[in-house]
């Protein structure tokens, strides 16, 4: 509510008043370009970057879903191994059946831990790029955007060798509920990361084809924004998941 | 993807500009905006709309044949019409085609049309997004709807619940065609829910702050940032559901211990929101017209407001009311059950605020009145027979039973439905410059209001004697009989009432043709800014910016108080309103690129169903799509408007971002 | 756009560039407490339960929020990214607690 309150009361700017626009447009623009303020919109805030906050948003209740999924069926699991004998007629197992590892019995901490810094980093790199753009330090920018693809790649690629080592320990993604839960939260995350891998290589494809230089900062601002973002949704995992207490 | 059209559409106002139509390189884009063909390639808001609002009314003459085909089988006892196996289809196909591919694609037809006019803009925020919005829409309506040639359409209710939705329970495709169907539906609506909301925020036109708003673009607004929140948990729901059928997980297997309880709650958590996404845009419409026609502002505009954005809040607080009798323990019961009876305070405030700009009004009884007062009724009908069912102990006896089935079509058809034929009625020469005939509306009017009593009155006495919901049959003795034949006749005059929309279309349109009638801009002296300007509306929509002083601006131009504190009109709108003239205002090209993207995805959704080499050509279109957009120049190169400082690519920006964002919201 | 217009924007978000250094000290603070936590691995069996929930979370929250507010820029950005966005978040926490009740699992219900 009060969030509601703060939106209701925010100041409109007011009505059109002298000195823009008397200036010349070339000046007009002059003035803003330097500060990537995007022209006439009502909030004086540039489009994409409102589009990928409301995305971002929207990507909240998204894994939150998730998360709560994952949590509801670890629990679920715990609870009905523990409590519950399989029930059997004639030998065979009619009852519930809770075959399989779970995370107590697959997770390799140490490991996965690395892979957390690893990303941790690559939100370094990532607002280093940022500022190498904005200060049109391009070489920089280079580096700092390919390091952060590559760290990017580097977590999918210890994600992909520890899913074949859960499999091989027991866990796979038919196995139980904790294994279907587990899978499919830590999968979209790396789907996510994925896609903003895509996202920075494309960024570095533009600069090189000279169609993003330091006046166009904005658009590595919205990757950084969506990529932080898979960060924070694995600094939740990481806890969540592989760090609370079985 | 992310051109935002700044320059075109945020003229300084009064400014027009050229603009030599001369593409260049092998990528151009298509120019032309008339003709067929550029239907396809349009990113204009009001050819989307219109599209979205022609598919709507299609699929709403598909879902009302599905429902007449229930009411044959039910007309009399021991119907013989449908076999168990095609009722269930029909009726699970009946309500998703009613939810999905018609009332929320009808909204986003006025939200679409209406939106950028009522803020005053020259567009939506991302033109291109916009129409891969609504092809994206039809794709998946298309996708869902094939699954009735291929081997049987999903059965499952329109809320599928778990375990009925599992390979065992529902051996054919048809879940699967319902889980990717919506999936695909569900993409658009996020997108266009993103899209709209950036447009509010930030296209209006100079002086229109967030309370000078019409109370259609707030309750507009109120509903895409439901929607903004609530398809990524159905989105999940839905994955969820994928993954069980086709890649052998364990959320709704019950031997594995997985929880039918999960879809469930998932699938209410987005179903409460969404209730409330079918019914605002309806409170919205009716909200410009019972001003307009009883030449009243609207009373109590801030609780209007504050009371649609307090059901949004609320909204969220209410969903296990559809679980009273799904076992989730007295505590839960307890709290949904008083959240949902608070839930209807702010709807009443809303019906009282119309009833008080009625009062004392100077009232016209045109058509879209007309149907703004059903609503009125009829939704309050509705609401009441919600509030019965908010308190648990009744609702343990009428949950599962026709009383149900009564109170949502009261809700849905009465509120949602007709909100939106009021709309259709009244926005009718906006958009196609000659007005429906007023007797062919009167009779579309009453044939419609009779026939929804007639169906769905007596329902509530069917669903209190006992009879259930979704039985393909009753028996003689059961005495359901005489209730039911009426509420099957009712069907069909409701179905005579829709044939006479389509008549009246069908006259109105030639009688504009044969001798041509000027509407004018502002046909009914209403209140906001899409009527001050030519109907129908310019490509351009504005040839001005306009500029915003008041709530309800228009109004206060044409209309003033004299010394004695008196109404006077101060001007006339055909002197004062735009006439459509200026020439050369740039806008956004049409573009090929949403239509491809928008294909790969059913073809996607058949891959996952059938064979993974459908990924190939799926694969193709994406990339096809995907490239072409992003590649496109974004706009006519020559068209810089004196930003030479700016070079000519200056709408690229974010393209490459934005994209991916395009993507991660289809992927998650 | 007016000029006032423009300089609220900007004033907004695009005066604060915190400077590289500033955000190697986020990136330090950030390491030393994901060590933090992970050490709370090793120590497992020697600490309360209660306790390590309870420091993990207390860890888990303040990195998100270091990382939401310095790197994405919410702390000096307008204010409307932080509606959406924590309107989200909000909101996801709110439902998703109620679910959770709903299911019993914190006990209740
Ligand atoms: C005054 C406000 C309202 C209240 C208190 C209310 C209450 C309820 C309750 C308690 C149920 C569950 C009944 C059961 O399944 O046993 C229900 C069902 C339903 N309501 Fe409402 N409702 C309200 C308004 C609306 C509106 C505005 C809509 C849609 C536009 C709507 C659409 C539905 C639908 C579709 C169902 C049935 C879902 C199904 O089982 O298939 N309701 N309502
Ligand atoms: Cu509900």
């Amino acid at each position: 509510m009060q969030t509601l309150r703060l939106m209701l009361l925010t100041k409109e700017p007011p009505l059109a008043d002298s000195k823009l626009s008397e200036a010349t447009p070339a000046e007009a623009t002059e003035t803003v370009t330097e500060h990537t303020v995007e022209h006439g919109t009502t909030t004086g805030i540039s489009n994409n970057k409102l589009l990928m906050w409301a995305f971002l948003g929207s990507e909240c209740l998204l894994f939150g879903a998730l998360i709560s999924t994952y949590l509801l069926y670890k629990e679920r699991f715990n609870d009905f191994a523990a409590n519950l004998a399989p029930f059997e007629q004639d030998g065979r197992n009619i009852g519930p059946r809770f075959g399989g590892e779970d995370g107590e019995g697959v997770f390799d901490i140490p490991f996965t831990s690395i892979s957390s810094f690893i990303l941790l980093g690559s939100s370094l790199t990532m607002v280093l790029a940022l500022s190498a753009i904005r200060r049109s330090e391009y070489r920089s920018f280079r580096i700092w955007t390919l390091t952060t693809a590559a760290l990017g790649s580097v977590f999918i690629a210890g994600q992909i060798y520890e899913f074949t080592e859960f499999v091989e320990k027991g866990l796979g993604y038919s196995t139980n509920i904790f294994g279907s839960a587990f899978f499919t939260l830590t999968g979209f995350h790396g789907v996510h990361v994925s896609i903003g891998i895509v996202m920075l290589l494309a960024t570095y494809i533009m600069h090189k084809q000279g169609r993003l230089n330091s006046d166009k900062a904005e658009t590595v601002e919205i990757v950084g924004l969506y990529w932080h973002f898979v960060d924070v949704v694995w600094i939740l995992i990481f806890t969540i998941v592989y760090l609370f207490p079985q | 993807m992310a051109i935002t059209e700044d320059r075109p559409l945020a003229l300084e106002a009064g400014a027009v500009t050229k603009v030599a139509a001369r593409p260049l390189g092998a990528l151009t884009r298509p120019q032309s905006d008339v003709g067929w063909a550029s239907w396809f390639t349009t990113v204009d808001h009001k050819k989307i709309g219109i599209m979205y609002g022609v598919g709507s009314l299609f699929f709403f003459l598909f879902g009302g044949v599905e429902a007449l085909m229930i009411r044959i089988q039910l007309a009399a006892p021991d119907g013989q019409f449908l076999s168990e196996s095609l009722y269930n289809q029909v009726f699970t196909m009946h309500g998703v085609t009613m939810v999905f591919l018609v009332i929320m694609p009808m909204a986003a037809a006025f939200a679409n049309y209406l939106l950028p006019l009522q803020v005053g803009a020259r567009d939506v925020a991302f033109p291109r997004l916009n129409a891969f919005s609504f092809w994206c829409w039809l794709a998946g309506a298309i996708f869902l709807n094939t699954s009735w040639f291929l081997g049987g359409a999903p059965a499952g209710g329109w809320f599928a619940y778990a375990p009925n939705t599992s390979v065992t329970f529902a051996p054919g495709s048809g879940m699967d065609f319902y889980a990717i169907g919506l999936q695909i539906v569900g993409i658009a609506s996020l997108v266009s829910a993103i899209n709209l909301i950036v447009t509010v925020l930030n296209m209006r036109a100079p002086g229109m702050s967030l309370l000078k708003m019409p109370v259609l673009t707030w309750m507009l607004l109120v509903t895409q940032f439901l929607l903004l929140f609530a398809v990524p948990v159905i989105t999940i729901a839905l994955f969820l559901l994928t993954f069980d059928r086709s890649f052998g997980a364990n959320f709704f297997n019950v031997e594995q211990g997985g929880s039918p309880l999960l879809w469930q709650h998932l699938f209410w958590i987005f179903g409460h929101p969404e209730v409330y996404i079918l019914i605002l845009p309806a409170f919205g419409i009716i909200s410009e017209v019972i001003p307009t026609f009883s030449r009243k502002p609207i009373f109590g505009y801030p609780f209007m407001v504050g009371s649609g954005i307090a059901i949004g809040f609320m909204g969220w607080g209410v969903w296990a009311h559809h679980m009273f009798v799904s076992g989730v323990g007295e505590i839960s019961v307890a709290a949904f059950s008083l959240s949902t009876m608070f839930i209807a305070v702010p709807t009443g405030v809303k019906i009282l605020n119309w009833l008080a700009t009625m009062w004392g009004g100077r009232l016209r009884f045109n058509t879209p009145m007309l149907f703004a007062c059903g609503v009125i009724a009829m939704f309050t009908i509705g609401g009441l027979s919600g509030v019965t069912h908010a308190v648990a102990p009744s609702d343990t006896q009428q949950t599962d039973t026709y009383y149900i089935v009564a109170h949502f079509h009261y809700v849905i058809f009465g509120g949602s439905l007709l909100g939106m034929f009021s709309g259709f009625y009244f926005w009718w020469p906006k958009v196609f410059g000659y007005k429906l005939s007023e007797k062919w509306g009167k009779i579309n009017f009453w044939l419609m209001l009779i026939g929804f009593n007639m169906t769905f009155g007596p329902m509530h006495v069917l669903g209190l004697q006992g009879m259930a919901r979704r039985h393909q049959s009753y028996a003689k003795e059961d005495g359901f009989g005489f209730w039911n034949g009426i509420v099957s006749a009712g069907a069909f005059v409701i179905a005579f009432g829709t044939l006479a929309f389509l008549i009246n279309i069908w006259l109105s349109a030639r009688s504009a043709k044969r001798n041509p009638v000027e509407v004018g801009p502002d046909p009914w002296d209403a209140r906001s800014l899409e009527w001050s300007t030519a109907s129908p509306t310019p490509v351009h929509n504005f040839d001005v910016e306009p500029t915003v002083e008041f709530q309800d601006d228009w109004w206060h131009r044409k209309w003033g108080e004299n010394e004695e504190g008196k109404i006077v009109r101060k001007a006339y709108p055909a002197d004062i309103a735009q006439d459509g003239s200026a020439t050369d205002v740039h806008l956004p090209s049409p573009s090929y690129w949403p239509l491809v993207l928008s294909l790969s995805l059913p073809v996607i959704g058949y891959s996952v169903i059938y064979t993974f080499w459908l990924m190939i050509p799926a694969g193709a279109l994406f990339l096809a799509g995907f490239l072409g957009w992003a590649l496109e120049p974004a706009d006519d190169p020559e068209a810089a408007h004196g930003h030479a400082d700016h070079g000519h690519d200056d709408d690229h920006d974010a393209d490459a971002s934005a994209d991916a964002a395009d993507e991660g919201a289809s992927v998650g | 756009m007016t000029d006032t217009a423009v300089d609220a924007a900007v004033d907004a978000h695009d005066d604060h560039h915190p400077s590289d250094l500033f955000y190697l000290k986020i990136a330090a603070i950030l390491a030393l407490f994901t060590a933090f936590e992970v050490g709370t691995y090793f120590v497992e069996d020697s600490v309360p339960r209660w306790f390590l929930f309870l420091s993990l979370t207390v860890l888990m929250i303040i990195k998100f929020v270091m990382v939401a507010a310095y790197f994405m820029h919410l702390k000096y950005d307008t204010p409307w990214f932080r509606y959406l966005f924590i309107g989200g978040l909000v909101l996801a926490i709110g439902v998703y607690t109620i679910f959770f009740l709903a299911f019993d699992l914190f006990g209740l219900g």
